[in-house]
């Protein structure tokens, strides 16, 4: 635990990655008090259609509005709730399913360890998207859904990481210790292990939101997270394609944005405290 | 040392059996034991004859046992046969769509992917020539911001400011309409040279532009940090120095860096070309590109599983052949390693 | 005897984060022709930087404040990269003290000595052939062009090096501790090579630790403390006759089998170099500055500079001072 404060407390202390930091978590505290407060930021009901169509940005529309005159910042402000809830439910379940099993793995070995293992690289080699799609496809369209797909293409990565770090911890001093004092197996793995791998779990963690937000947006993009009128980053980007060669580029570019906005920010905190972890563990 | 590569092609070749056997089981219990009928998703709708609800499952192999249906797939694969669509149209062949589609997605995985190499060893030997300086931190960022570009938004941001902008390049599909080119390998950028089909050529090359660059520096960015510091590690090491303590000019001694600091760049290879997959998935999507992808998409409007079961096992398949490739490159490259 | 090389008031600073690391400061000496020096000192003393300063090649973030290395009449500190590259391998040549990691893993063990002659206008043919001559002369056998570096013990890669060092009968070779990481029977055959090398006229830059192996072979011993070069003077001199404090503490703790001498460890360590002590570098560890207290205020002041005592013997110590 240690390590973790380590790592958390200085957060304005200058320090190597200190502005991705600053950056990357202004941008994420955006984001949800933009979802929190959707009802209060949006100036309009996002499904609500009016004649007003095709409306390039302004002071009444900020974003414009697409083809069935929706606000489109109404409908940035409310796609943020989609996104953050099932990517925070999709990692949520992939870890609690990761993590677990890559402990038992790494911890045990042998037959169950070298199963696992070769089912979960399978896994991790294919292309996620691909995989994602052909679960989305068998649940049907819904975020809950959406999210079983996203948290099963990512259990891999945390096994992985889990597995290889209880390998080395294992066979660590104070695992040994621990078990000459007579600490059951299991003691030893919540005790002992679990807590260790928090800085690499952090740091998986953001990189894996960051990857899920993309996967996210890729699934509702091909029309496989929600159905219409829900506000929805991606899909909106999939409605809004068809109108861009006429020149409606808001459309397309202020969803887009936000997408890769969000994932960057992740990816910038991962990026950040992978720095700061080697520097206090070196 | 023929003999030795040889056997080890073929037992690197006989270890992705299991990884292939895995994701067909993946995708075959996906398809069966999740909740909702296949068959009535195609249908739509319950008011259709029982006899031709029948047809339809033992078209698609669902009246047998599941372990059967299991083994007769799998086998029914090796020989070539991804089963038949189950609608619009009803009962064609899954292989002939992937005949089809199978080249058009190649073709633009391959450009993707040299796009991808290209950019990362460039912004990786340039960070690395600059460490510690601004130069390093901002292709640093690079890596950041190109990795987590969403596809479908960059190629619309390039399609709007190429192709309605500036009116330069096409914006959809493999080729120009109007051009009539003799299909060999389903490549057209081969096909035409082989053809000796100019126009085709630059037509193809033209619209591969938008979708590789797309695609391409997306993945690049991983690249970028793994060429950074295995070239800075490299260049910190003796035998650099000594290649230049031996008089051997600046550049070769660049190319021997590069080379060495190539080598676990491979092994990252195979796990980036099945990302760049799933990324095709998004790139052809975007792009109307009538590849793997777009089939696929397609399908999913149908919810013709069938065709969806077989396209994915052949992505499996592709996969694997793509990291037995890979592995095979790193051998033959790296002279440390025993086969 | 005409000297090979003059090295003058040579400064290397490195530039790091932490702050500049004063690394050399004002070494100046001469090699002449067929003569084998060696630089002996602790890690950390410089002597490493002063080999590669030779051939212009001090690793970043190091850089060469002040000083002349003269080599045939010419400052190769002032030769623009092409003229300093036909120098490097063909008339200085350089072995390197892990032999691990001097060789690209990647590529041949011929292909690579070969390349040395190409890049100094060999034809192909002719530099193949004459790679399989020079791994003759270091006793490996011809078939070793084809043998990748991993495929050769750390002493068979060491001869390579040399075979490679070898290839033009440089009027120099700089050796930077070729033997420390092999076993101590093949050190000496590594040691004659060196040897026969010099006895076709080439004139020795020897980097060691250990001044018993200097003592073995050379024809002169530099001692270096802390960034200076404290002492300078042929083998007998040196080891009869050591002048400086260090010189004689550093042949204290060396364990000789022979006698009853006790063996006595250096007292202190050696001090920062962003930030060394005023005046002589070595007075903070120094037996005789400690006792004798008319030296205070001297050798804690006042810079040391070298100076002859004897015919080729110099010495950088306040006790010799000429007052």
């Amino acid at each position: 635990m240690e390590i973790i404060t380590k790592i958390v407390h200085p957060i304005f202390e200058k320090k190597p990655g200190r502005g991705l930091l600053i950056f990357g978590l202004a941008i994420v505290i955006i984001v949800i008090l933009m979802a929190i407060f959707a009802p209060l930021i949006a100036p309009y009901d996002p499904t609500k259609t009016s004649d007003d169509s095709f409306q390039p940005p302004s002071a009444e529309h900020l974003m414009g509005t697409n083809r069935l005159g929706q606000d489109v910042f109404s409908r940035i402000v409310w796609g943020s709730r989609i996104v953050l809830y099932v990517v925070f439910i999709a990692t949520l379940l992939s870890m609690s399913i990761g993590i677990p099993l890559g402990l038992i793995s790494g911890y045990h070995g042998g037959k169950i360890d070298r199963a696992l293992s070769i089912i979960m690289d399978s896994i991790y080699a294919f292309p996620a998207l691909i995989l994602a799609i052909v679960i989305a496809v068998v649940l049907g369209p819904s975020p809950i859904n959406t999210a079983i797909a996203i948290s099963f293409v990512y259990v891999p990565t945390y096994f992985r990481m889990v597995r290889g770090q209880t390998l080395s911890l294992k066979e660590q001093l104070f695992v040994e210790a621990a078990r000459a004092i007579g600490a059951r197996d299991k003691e030893i793995m919540v005790k002992y292990i679990l807590p260790n791998l928090a800085p690499t779990v952090l740091v998986v963690f953001t990189l894996s939101v960051a990857d899920a937000i993309l996967t996210e947006a890729g699934l509702s993009f091909l029309g496989l997270s929600v159905t219409p009128p829900t506000p929805d980053w991606g899909y909106d980007l999939r409605v809004g394609q068809p109108f861009l060669l006429d020149g409606y580029w808001w459309l397309v570019f202020f969803p887009g944005a936000m997408i890769m906005l969000l994932a960057m920010a992740f990816a910038l905190i991962g990026e950040a405290l992978s720095e700061r972890i080697s520097l206090a563990t070196r | 040392m023929a003999r030795g590569v040889g056997s080890y092609i073929i037992i690197r070749g006989l270890m992705i059996i299991p990884t292939i056997l895995i994701l067909y089981t993946i995708v075959f219990i996906f398809l069966r034991i999740l909740p909702g009928d296949p068959i009535l998703a195609v249908v739509g709708t319950k008011n259709i004859p029982p006899e031709q609800l029948a047809h339809l499952r033992a078209m698609a192999g669902l009246d047998k046992p599941l372990y059967v249906q299991y083994f007769d797939y799998l086998f029914r694969m090796i020989r070539g046969d991804f089963g038949v669509t189950l609608a619009f149209p009803q009962g064609k062949p899954v292989w002939e769509y992937l005949k089809l589609r199978f080249p058009a997605t190649l073709e633009l995985t391959i450009f993707s992917f040299t796009v991808s190499v290209l950019l990362g060893l460039i912004t990786g030997v340039i960070a690395a020539k600059n460490k510690g300086t601004k130069i390093d931190t901002s292709m640093r960022i690079y890596s950041i911001v190109a990795y987590t570009l969403f596809i479908p938004w960059f190629g619309m941001m390039l399609q709007y400011l190429f192709g309605v902008h500036f009116h330069l390049l096409p914006t959809s599909g493999r080729i120009d309409p109007g051009i009539d080119l003799q299909r060999i390998t389903g490549l057209y950028v081969l096909d035409s040279i082989l053809t000796g089909n100019w126009e085709a050529f630059t037509s193809a090359i033209r619209h591969l532009v938008l979708p590789s660059i797309t695609l391409g520096m997306v993945l690049s960015g991983a690249y970028t940090r793994l060429v950074r510091n295995n070239m800075v590690d490299v260049l910190s090491q003796d035998f650099i120095r000594s290649y230049h303590a031996r008089g051997v000019k600046h550049w070769k001694v660049t190319l021997y860096a590069l080379k060495n600091a190539f080598i676990p760049v491979i092994t990252l290879m195979g796990l980036q070309f099945a990302i760049l997959l799933g990324g095709a998935v998004l790139t052809e999507t975007t792009f109307s590109w009538p590849g793997m992808g777009t089939f696929i998409v397609d399908r999913i409007d149908y919810r013709d599983y069938n065709a969806i079961q077989g396209a994915v096992v052949f992505f499996a398949f592709f996969v694997g052949l793509i990291s037995l490739v890979v592995d095979v490159i790193y051998a033959l490259l790296d002279p440390r390693v025993k086969y | 005897m005409k000297t090979i090389i003059d090295v003058k008031n040579l400064s290397i600073y490195y530039y790091t984060l932490a702050g500049i690391v004063r690394a050399v400061e004002n070494v100046s000496f001469s090699i002449g022709e067929k003569e084998w020096v060696s630089f002996v000192g602790e890690s950390g003393s410089g002597k490493s930087t002063v080999a590669y300063a030779i051939l212009n090649l001090v690793p970043s973030p190091g850089k060469i404040v002040n000083g002349k290395v003269v080599f045939n009449g010419k400052n190769l500190l002032e030769l623009d990269e092409e003229e300093m590259r036909q120098i490097r391998g063909k008339e200085i040549s350089m072995v390197f003290q892990d032999p691990m990691t001097s060789l690209d893993p990647l590529r041949k063990v011929g292909d690579q000595i070969a390349e040395v002659l190409i890049e100094h206008g060999a034809e192909k043919e002719e530099a193949f052939e004459r790679a399989k001559e020079l791994l003759r002369m270091v006793n490996l056998p011809e078939d070793r062009i084809n043998y990748y570096p991993h495929q050769l013990s750390g002493g068979q890669r060491q001869r390579v090096a040399i075979a490679m060092a070898m290839a033009f009968h440089p009027k120099l070779l700089i050796a930077d501790e070729p033997t420390t990481a092999l076993d101590v029977i093949v050190q000496d055959s590594i040691m004659d090579l060196i040897a026969t090398l010099k006895s076709k006229g080439t004139s020795i830059f020897f980097v060691t630790h250990d001044i018993s192996l200097a003592a073995e072979r050379s024809d002169k011993i530099a001692v270096m403390y802390a960034g200076k070069l404290v002492e300078f003077g042929k083998v007998e001199q040196i080891l009869d006759n050591p002048l400086h404090p260090y010189t004689k503490a550093l042949l204290e703790s060396v364990p000789d089998v022979w006698s009853e001498r006790k063996v006595s460890a250096i007292p202190g360590y050696p001090p920062d170099l962003r930030n060394p002590p005023k005046g002589c570098r070595f007075h903070p560890r120094c037996t005789i500055f400690k006792i004798k207290k008319e030296l205070h205020g001297i050798c804690n002041e006042l810079e040391t500079e070298l100076i002859e005592v004897e015919k080729d013997h110099f010495v950088a110590c306040h006790l010799y001072r000429r007052r």
